[in-house]
């Protein structure tokens, strides 16, 4: 495998995205290398596994092996008696503190009032792998060696794993007030609208399908540190965090302490994909025992533990139709779903299934959509957002139904497809789920793509290789909303004019040390060199939101961008004052400002000029500004995956000849690292469609709970990527960005899928489930094996 | 992650090995340790052990040699060095090529014969081979050595031959089975094991084949010989088509056998792509009995190796 593109490829693509080295020394658009990079690939990164405290203790979980079960007692005597064990504490523990113990959820957004997760089990458990007691030892040895001996009783009800079965009359029941597990019902768009489409239209087709459970395995597992000074009362937590301030908020209400109290640290992180952004009882049951053992208390998943109990992904089973006239426009789309949710809501991952329908309708302009979801609660690991959070499972259904309808009318998909692009004057374009799409341009990045994969050539290719493995090629078109919410930005010049940028994001492998170097270098005119940028400590970053759902660059980079414009301009005027010169006629070029006479000043010394220096009266002191930045409106991303495959009918194997991703995130401040974020994306979109699957048997036991039973995608299993892009600037943000950071798990699964699909149309197969293991491929062909 | 505590001691001999086993509690022999700590650490309390008699140091259990006819590998030979070995490769290709087949470049540097084979995971590679090489396994204990075919070696559940107390010390080959010999590998995605594994150690004379010993691991448990493709291979000149026909036979000879599934590929499932599975190493082992037969023998034949080992 090969990470990096030919080339001459990407330089041509650069050249046509404009992004040349010429731009007047502008570091934006510039594919520099991440300068992280050197502490991380030679260990001297720090993890929070690595932080280390005096007399810290080491804390172990318990976990369920029933998956649905009363619990009857838990006998931690032996445990306790344990040389090195210091404690061993179950819910009874938790309840008699002042702690709430219990980790929130939204319940307003749900049609019933569930209690949320208890950190460790109050009477019952509601899935394989919970935590029901808690051993703190000296030692993690002890501390699992005190695992083992503690006893736990449990009267086992009844498992429900699949979210389909769960709704039925027979099904157990997880929390009263929802009789039928369904968390909440959410319908978005217009339903008799969508009947009247499909009533109108030639045809219908209709497909179902199942986006596959995944769980997320970063490289690092979950891990914390908490420390506890009784005598200033101050609680920190060093953890695995994609949001050390959402963190705290969820930690202090777990807790019962003031967030105030609480100050969370996350230093290098190893991957996250959303699940080190959920709360889970692991960091809120070490930080409630170091307050209560009055010692550190250091807890970091197993990878097993990782496995049962770090929430788990997507889980749709979905119904969809598509309305289609015989011209291929496509006259309406509709969906019916049932979604797993596990066990318990972990803050809002219960509500979040219902909005995927807002993308249903993609890149295409539909009229009428109608899109209906029940979150439904099961005996399963929590399901909450990752990597993509909705927009995987929605392009996945609009996208087999779009080469369903490309099969039913007779049409090339790839001519269907392009038949209902939404027209780029049509923007902003509103979708009849409730998006508002910014800006696009559809057309061009399909273009670049049916042409990167030659695609006119392999459809008139002979349907069989010379080594008679079929041959197809599949498509995805899609949107992926990007940058809610609002996000900080301080930026700060010392005395010495070196500057600190603090963002309320935090890096878990996006490279905002050097996207925001570059985007601050260019705003405040200093070298890129003597600006630092600091995330992830809630005691340096005044606050923030944290780095999720393709945001970062979006908020985080336009509000570092604004605030390194305010310290530009209060700069400029203090410069201007030394120079003896109008402000407007002031120039800053490489960390020298200038006046029209030729006089100069360098920034360093109109830093220290700011603080405490000659300035002009009655400016404050200080050489800083912060912005709180909230985009006016989402940013669409988009662009078209084209896969070509080969398939081996006779043992089932797929091999990913080419892939080829166009992107389209508007302004591409460091191309380098989008290639990254879409190499890794497709990696993990691969993944969910070849192998990755969280199975659970009937009585709701994890079958894949290591990673030899869990399949990851290989480094031999993931294909070259080659990636193109096309620039549509976003109209609602300064920098003209969009987020790129999921685009490749969204792309990815429908484009290997319809590739496969249309590798065996010949042989009558026009349905198959991911994963495509090599066994669903050949069920496909062959039918029951053993006939 | 974190196992439970045991002793740890180390031999220098497989004297002292045997009475270290006989001496202390629960003691288990350990060779490369990727299989033992790997269940140490994961398994839980089933999986205790009181401790740990590591034979690295034990040399003369290390290395390929020739004694007399038979080609001897002593069971704590590597699989890189089982491999790379030149010796190995012109007199029992088949456990060369399954040995290169094993996990990737660190359990190959790691990981032992005699470990493999005491194992007996499944889905391990080096079950096939032994059973095509026609390998017998000496076995040394408190009362003295003894040696058991290898198709006496493997019991279903991943039992074996070897008894508490013993130790498996030597992998002995007959003759030679010769460069002959291929295994083809459909791996498991997820731990890399062995889906499918076909071994075959094939003899030809002038084209046509004269011996042939075919096996499959990760199918069947335990391990087994697949005598009906044997039979159809031997005798047949009918060149390219052989592999492929013989091969069908392997449906026949799993009848009956338990096979082995999960959820990336149920037994049924493994047992239906069995014969395409073996047709590649039977193409790739006709194909080196051919030229070795035809005298032009030897690592020059890696051109058909594609049709091989095929782990995608
Ligand atoms: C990530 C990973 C991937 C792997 N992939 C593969 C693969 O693709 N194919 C494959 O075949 N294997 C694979 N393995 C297993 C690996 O090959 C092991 O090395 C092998 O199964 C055991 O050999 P060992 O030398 O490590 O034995 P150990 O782990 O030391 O011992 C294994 C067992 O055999 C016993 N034992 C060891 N030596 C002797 C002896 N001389 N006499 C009697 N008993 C003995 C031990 O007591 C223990 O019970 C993989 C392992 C890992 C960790």
């Amino acid at each position: 495998m090969s990470l990096t593109d030919a080339p001459d490829e990407q330089r041509e693509a650069d050249e046509a995205a404009g992004e040349t080295d010429d731009e007047g020394g502008k570091l934006v658009g510039q594919g520099i290398d991440r300068r992280e990079d050197a502490a991380l690939l030679t260990g001297r990164a720090t993890f929070t596994d690595d932080a280390d405290a005096p007399r810290v203790a080491h804390l172990a979980f318990v976990r369920s092996e029933e998956a649905h079960a009363d619990v009857e007692a838990v006998d931690t005597a032996a445990a306790e008696a344990l040389d090195g064990v210091l404690a061993a504490y179950t819910w009874a523990d938790v309840e008699a503190s002042d702690a709430p113990g219990v980790l929130p959820i939204s319940a307003e957004a749900l049609d019933c009032d569930p209690p949320g997760h208890p950190v460790l089990a109050r009477e019952r458990v509601r899935y394989h792998g919970q935590p029901v007691a808690a051993v703190v030892a000296e030692d993690r040895y002890t501390a699992r060696d005190g695992v083992e001996a503690v006893e736990v009783s449990y009267d086992p009800r009844p498992a429900v794993v699949d979210p389909v079965e769960a709704r039925g009359a027979d099904a157990p029941t997880l929390f009263e007030g929802a009789p039928d597990n369904v968390a909440v019902t959410t319908d978005l768009g217009d339903e008799a609208a969508t009947d009247a489409a499909f009533a109108a239209a030639d045809r219908t087709v209709e497909v179902k399908l199942e986006n596959n459970r995944l769980i997320a395995s970063a490289l690092e597992p979950r891990a914390a540190l908490a420390e506890y000074d009784a005598g200033s009362d101050e609680l920190t937590v060093t953890m695995t965090s994609q949001s050390p301030h959402g963190h705290r908020r969820k930690l202090s209400e777990t807790l019962g302490l003031p967030e105030r109290s609480i100050r969370v640290v996350a230093p290098s992180v190893g991957g996250g994909f959303g699940h080190k952004g959920h709360h889970h009882p692991g960091e809120a049951a070490a930080a409630w025992a170091a307050r209560r053992l009055g010692r550190p208390v250091k807890w970091t998943a197993t990878r097993s533990g990782n496995y049962l109990a770090g929430a788990h992904g997507r889980d749709h089973r979905t119904t969809a139709k598509i309305a289609v006239d015989d011209d291929g426009t496509i006259r309406g789309l509709r969906a019916d779903t049932d979604a797993g949710v596990g066990g318990y809501g972990l803050g809002g991952g219960a509500s979040l299934p219902g909005w995927y329908g807002s993308l249903l309708s993609s890149e295409y302009a539909v009229d009428a959509v109608h899109c209906r979801t029940r979150s439904v609660f099961t005996t399963t690991a929590p399901v909450h957002s990752y990597r993509g959070a909705g927009r995987p499972e929605a392009i996945y259904v609009t996208e087999r139904l779009v080469d369903a309808a490309a099969r039913e009318v007779g049409m090339d998909p790839a001519e269907l497809r392009r038949r209902n692009l939404i027209d780029p004057d049509a923007f902003p374009y509103e979708t009849p789920t409730g998006a508002t799409y910014d800006s696009g341009d559809y057309e061009p990045a399909l273009d670049v793509a049916l042409e990167a994969v030659d695609y006119e050539a392999v459809k008139a290719a002979p349907d069989r290789d010379d080594d008679g493995r079929y041959r197809g090629v599949g498509l995805a078109c899609m949107v992926e909303s990007t940058g809610s919410g609002f996000e900080t930005g301080l930026v700060r010049a010392h005395p010495d004019g070196t500057v600190t940028v603090y963002a309320g994001t935090h890096s878990h492998g996006q490279g905002h040390g050097t996207t925001y170097a570059q985007i601050v270098a260019d705003e405040l005119g200093v070298p890129y060199d003597d600006i630092e940028v600091a995330e992830g400590d809630t005691e340096r970053v005044p606050t923030g939101t944290g780095t999720f759902g393709s945001r970062s660059t979006v908020v985080g980079g336009n509000a570092v961008a604004e605030s390194a414009a305010d310290v530009r301009e209060k700069a400029t005027r203090i410069a201007a004052h030394r120079l003896d010169a109008d402000p407007a006629d002031v120039t800053l070029a490489d960390g020298t400002f200038s006046a029209p006479d030729g006089s100069a000043v360098g920034f360093a010394d109109v830093a220290a000029a700011a603080h405490g220096g000659d300035r002009p009266a009655g400016m404050p002191p200080g050489l800083e500004a912060t912005t709180a930045y909230e985009s006016e409106a989402t940013a669409y991303s988009f662009g078209t995956h084209a896969v070509e495959v080969r398939v081996d009918a006779d043992t089932g194997e797929v091999d990913v000849e080419t892939y080829v991703a166009v992107d389209d995130c508007g302004e591409r401040v460091n191309p380098t690292i989008l290639d990254g974020q879409v190499h890794g994306g497709v990696a993990q979109g691969v993944g969910q469609a070849r192998s990755e699957h969280a199975v659970y048997g009937d009585d709701g036991e994890l079958l894949t709970g290591s990673m030899d039973r869990y399949a990851l995608p290989r480094a031999a299993s993931v294909p070259h990527v080659e990636t193109r892009a096309t620039v549509t600037p976003s109209p609602h943000n300064d920098l003209g960005v969009k987020g790129i950071g999921e685009a490749g798990t969204i792309a990815a699964p429908p484009a290997v899928v319809n590739a496969v699909l249309d590798a065996l149309e010949p042989l009558g197969v026009d349905s198959v489930d991911m994963p495509l293991t090599d066994e669903r491929v050949w069920r496909a062909i062959h039918g029951e094996p053993g006939r | 992650m974190f196992p439970p505590a045991f002793d740890y001691r180390r031999a220098g001999s497989v004297a002292e090995a045997l009475d270290l086993l006989a001496a202390l509690d629960d003691a288990r022999p350990l060779a490369g340790g990727h299989s033992l700590l790997p269940a140490l650490k994961t398994g839980g309390a089933d999986e205790r052990v009181g401790a740990v008699v590591d034979l690295s140091g034990i040399e003369r259990l290390d290395g390929v040699s020739v004694d007399g006819g038979e080609t001897v590998v002593g069971a704590l030979t590597t699989y890189a060095d089982l491999a790379s070995s030149a010796t190995l490769r012109e007199r029992a290709r088949v456990l060369a090529d399954a040995a290169g087949e094993v996990g990737d470049r660190q359990i190959r540097n790691r990981g032992t014969v005699g470990g493999n084979l005491a194992a007996a995971d499944p889905g391990a590679d080096l079950p096939a081979a032994a059973l095509a090489a026609d390998a017998t396994l000496r076995l040394e204990g408190p009362d003295g050595g003894r040696s058991v075919a290898a198709t006496e070696f493997f019991e279903p559940d991943g039992g074996t031959a070897v008894a508490d107390g013993e130790l498996l010390t030597e992998v002995r080959l007959p003759g030679a089975s010769g460069a002959g010999g291929a295994y083809a590998k459909k791996t498991h995605p997820a731990s890399g094991y062995a889906m499918v594994g076909v071994a075959a150690a094939v003899k030809a004379s002038e084209g046509v084949v004269t011996a042939a010993r075919v096996a499959v691991n990760g199918v069947t448990d335990p391990p087994t010989r697949l005598p009906g493709v044997e039979e159809a291979l031997v005798g047949d000149p009918t060149g390219a088509d052989a592999a492929e026909r013989a091969a069908a036979e392997a449906t026949a000879d799993r009848d009956g056998a338990t096979l082995v599934g999960d959820v990336h590929a149920s037994g049924a499932f493994r047992a239906e792509v069995l014969p395409a599975v073996a047709e590649r190493a039977l193409t790739t082992a006709v194909g080196r009995a051919r030229a070795d037969g035809d005298g032009d023998a030897g690592d020059e034949d890696d051109a058909d190796d594609a049709g091989a080992g095929g782990g995608r």
